[in-house]
This record gives C-alpha cells, structure tokens and sequence, in this order.
C-alpha cells in the first residue's frame, strides 16, 4: 500500500514537472481566442436550453475583456472588429441585458484607437435595446448623443433626443436639449449638460467614469481653442510656427508646456501649428471636428 | 401509503449516501469563488452575474441527478436483483415506483432549498459590502424574494424530467433512457421553435407534426423564470400555479404510465 501511495506521489509530481518543463518550448496550435465558436446569435440563444442568461454573461465577460485587452494593447493596428459580435450575441441571448447596451454602444462608439470608432454599430446596438425595452428613454438618448457627439450631426440628434422624451417616465430636460441642439446647433454647453447628466446620473460607475471623461474631454476642447490662439499669436510676433511649447513659453505666451485635464501633454504639430490632445492621454481621441461617425 | 413512504425514504437515505451532497458543497464553492472573481471582471454586473450563476448551476446540477438518479430509481434495483427482497413485502410494485419518485423529489427539493440559501448567503455578503450608490444600479435587490420563484419554478422542473427518466427506465436500457431524457428536455426547451416551425420548413406535414410534438411534451420553458427573476420583470402568481399545475399534470400521467409498464414487466 506503501509503494502504491509512493507512486501516485512520483506519478503527480512528474505529471506537474512535465508540464511545467513543456510550457513555452513547445506551441500548442490554437483557433484564435478572439473567434467566438459560434457567431450565429440566434443559434447560439437555441443551444443554450434555457441556460441562455449565464451564457450572456459570459459572452459580457469575453466583450469586456476584449475590449480591455485590445485597448491596452501595444499594437499599431487595434481590431475592434469582434467587439460588435461579442456584444450582439450577449444582448441575444439576455436582451434585457442594460448594460451591455449603454456601455456597449459607448465602446463602439469611442473614436478609434481607444475605442470601436463605430458609430454605426453602436446606434445598432441602441435600437435592439429599443426594440428589446421600449419603456426606456435612456437608449433613444443614448444614441442622440453618440450622433451629436461623434457625428456632431444635432438635426439628427434633436430627433433621437425627441423619441426618448416621448417614453412614459423620461426626465422633462430632454426637449430644451433638443430644442437647443434644433436652434444652436449643439453648443459646447449642450454637449455639457449632457455629460454632467450621465457623471451624476448615470446608471453606473462605468458610465458615470464616461460621463467624466466626456467632461474633461471639453475642457481639452475649449483649452485647445485658447493655446490655438496663442500658438496664432506667437506666429503673428515671430513671423513663424513655434517649433515647441518651450519656444511659446520663452516668449511669454505661456508660464509652462501645457497639459490636458487628464495631465497628459498637449502635443504641438511645428508644421500646421495645430494642437491637440497626446496619443498616450486617456482623453485621446478629440472628436474631430466636422467629421461623420 | 406507510409501504410508499417507506420506500421513498429508502431512496433519500441512499441519495444521502451516494454523496448527492458533494454536489452542493461544488455549488457552494463555485458560488463563492466566482463572486471574489467577478467584481473584478464584470464591469459592475457581479450581483446580476451571481444571481445567474446561482440559479443555472443549480438547474444544472439539479438535471444531472434527475437524469442519472431517476434512471437508476428501477434499473438499479432490477439489476441488483434486490428488487425480489423489496416486492416479497406488502410493497405493491405501483407504491414502489411512486415511493421510489417521492424519495427522489423530496431529495430534488432539498437539493434545490440547501442551493437557495447558498445563493442568499453569498447574495447577502453583497448587500452588506456594496456601497449605497452602487446598489441604486442594481435592476432588483440582492437579496430579492423574487429569486424563490425561479428556484420553485427550477424544482418543479427536475421533478418532470425525474418523471421523464423514471418512466422510460421502466421499459429501456439505463444508456437510452439517459439520452431520450435529455431529448425531452431539450425539445421542451424548443417550444416556440416547434410551434412556428411553419416560418421555416415548406412542409405542412412536418409543421404539424412539430406543432402536435409542442402541444404533448412538457413546456419547459414556461418553467424558465430566471431571466426574469433576475431582470425584475414580474412573475404573476397565476403564471406559477397554471406552470406548476401543468407540469404536475405531466408528472401524474407519466408516473401513471410507468406503475402500468412496471406492473407488466416480466422480472424473472
């Protein structure tokens, strides 16, 4: 019995030790871990035996580490294109799944390279959560801001914001936003109070941190349009584009290089004179201005 | 009525004795682990994720002993030949199958009640730690009463496929009854395919058969309250008689129908 129990202790360690020895040396050939195994959500919804609501959340786990590890990935060439499925097969299988639709659609619609850059998708993503919970306003909203925001399209916007204040229950701000988008075009103030609204109010942390980071986003704007200015001003006195903040800031026009709100340098372009956000800050990228999604 | 409870006692012993219990520490250890690991993955769903956990691992588990218990119910004693020793006694061979069900059920139903309250306990570690303004995200309560449909409606469930497994062990080899079983339970989570098969197939024949196949086998779906439990989407009352009260239909037909095969089996 001794020998047996000997054994089974050699066997286990030597088991362990292989493995731990193969690690590395040898590739193991894997299907890509990005490829869902089935990509048919209604398929997927009919295999699952009325386990449909934990395979839901497995497929929100796969979608929010994807797109965790894509975003904090060091490659030049990010693919976001799985995230959509991921995305549509988990709102299958659990349509009822809120967040998978407001914080999905703020992934997609993330200006590319930190996030989907997809518009399309996103406002996709919002009409099934439309179809799927008509009683919610936020959706309609949610997908007015993504038009106005990363469309910057307000006529569009007005409209989406327009359906959302006719669902029973949703807030009374939605038509002066709408109104103000129809007559001002969408001011920086607009997009404001829209991002105030989803920082205090927003359903969770996640899309409350969203609503903070689109704060601090039009703080970049505004900031951006002031050193503009002075970068205009410097060219106007030196007959020339400053090469460098430090050059601005040699000749007065500023007391140190400039940093976002999320403390990351502005970066300076010496051969346009335009500035904008660094690649490496968090609030990278700006909506560009007059772009489509 | 003593002879059934008897025998029905009988199989919750052995139940108790064949380590059904191990099934509820995995529960309650998968349970657990998940929630430490969740908070960190989820993007803020853990409670929503625990609750689904909680009620498909105990569907789950509740299916495997269904299936793989209720089979064995008959063709384990048959094989064993200790069915003689239990009919040498006043034990009718109809009170033998219902004792033999009711043993399994009540085991089902304490399976289903130890995995409720493990579910609450770790739902109730979550009420206590999460911050007051984070829980204003939750669509219902950690600790929704709620959850006690789903979990009945999920009881009431293994107690029609336990009926399913029994009656075909009656007649068929333990490997076909396992897979049939699990055919039942599969085309009784198809209904609303099998009913509008007709959107799909030209077939009118096929169309009606599928429709006739959706109207005799048990709705199991109309037992799948989870999704709705967990989304905070009502479940009336009368939902949970009328479901309960056709799935208990299907549990005395089927128990009827194995009392008349038994009844005929030739034992020698």
């Amino acid at each position: 019995m001794a020998a047996r129990w000997m054994a089974l202790i050699v066997l286990a360690l030597s088991a362990v030790a292989t493995q731990v020895a193969l690690e590395g040396r040898i590739a193991t050939p894997t299907a890509s871990a990005t490829v869902p195994w089935v990509q048919s959500p209604p398929l997927m919804r009919r295999l699952t035996l009325g386990w449909n609501t934990i395979w839901a959340d497995v497929y929100w786990i796969r979608a929010v580490q994807y797109f965790g590890g894509t975003r904090l990935s060091r490659n030049a060439e990010k693919n976001y294109d799985r995230l959509y499925p991921l995305l549509d097969i988990t709102t299958t299988l659990d349509p009822r799944f809120n967040i998978a639709y407001r914080l999905g659609a703020i992934l997609l619609a993330e200006g590319y390279p930190n996030g989907a850059g997809n518009t399309d998708q996103a406002i996709a993503l919002l009409e099934k959560g439309m179809r799927a919970m008509p009683e919610k306003w936020q959706y309609p909203h949610d997908a007015g801001f993504i038009v106005y925001w990363w469309r910057r399209d307000p006529a569009t916007a007005a409209r989406w914001f327009l359906q959302a204040e006719k669902v029973p229950g949703a807030p009374n701000w939605l038509r002066p936003v709408a109104a103000s988008m129809l007559t001002q075009g969408g001011s920086r103030e607009t997009a404001r109070e829209l991002w105030l609204e989803l920082a205090r109010n927003g359903e969770h942390e996640w899309l409350q941190r969203a609503g903070r980071r689109g704060l601090m986003q039009l703080d970049a704007e505004a900031q951006i349009d002031v050193l503009q200015r002075i970068v205009e001003q410097f060219q106007t006195h030196a007959g020339r584009l400053p090469t460098s903040w430090d050059e601005v800031v040699a000749a007065g026009l500023l007391r140190q290089p400039p940093v976002d709100p999320a403390g990351s340098g502005y970066t300076l372009d010496p051969a346009s004179g335009t500035v904008d956000v660094a690649t490496s800050s968090p609030l990278y990228p700006l909506r560009q201005k007059g772009s489509g999604g | 009525m003593r002879a059934i409870a008897i025998v029905a006692g009988g199989v919750f012993r052995d139940s108790i004795r064949e380590r059904i219990a191990y099934g509820l520490v995995f529960f309650a250890l998968v349970l657990m682990a998940a929630s430490f690991l969740l908070a960190q993955l989820t993007a803020g769903q853990d409670v929503k994720i625990i609750k689904d956990l909680g009620l498909a691992a105990s569907s789950v588990i509740g299916l495997f002993i269904a299936v793989f218990f209720g089979i064995g119910l008959v063709t384990k004693e048959v094989d064993r030949r200790s069915i003689y020793a239990l009919l040498a006694k006043p034990v009718t061979r109809s009170q033998f199958i219902v004792g033999k069900y009711l043993g399994l059920a009540v085991t089902l139903v304490v399976n289903v009640a130890v995995m409720t309250a493990a579910l609450y306990v770790v739902l109730a570690y979550f009420e206590w730690t999460t911050p007051g303004g984070a829980k204003e995200a939750w669509e219902a309560p950690a600790l929704d009463p709620a959850l006690i449909k789903a979990f009945a409606l999920i009881a009431v469930e293994l107690l029609v496929i336990t009926a399913v497994a029994l009656f075909l062990s009656t007649f068929s080899s333990p490997f076909l009854s396992v897979a049939l079983t699990v055919a039942v339970y599969i085309i009784g989570h198809f209904g609303d395919d099998l009913k509008h098969l007709d959107n799909i197939v030209e077939s009118k024949t096929l169309a009606t058969i599928a429709r006739g196949v959706y109207y005799v086998m048990p709705n199991l779906e109309r037992l799948d309250v989870k999704s709705a439990v967990v989304h905070a989407v009502p479940v009336t009352g009368a939902h949970m008689l009328f479901s309960a009260l056709s799935a208990s239909l299907y549990v005395a037909l089927l128990l009827t129908a194995s009392t008349l095969v038994f009844a005929r089996r030739d034992l020698k």
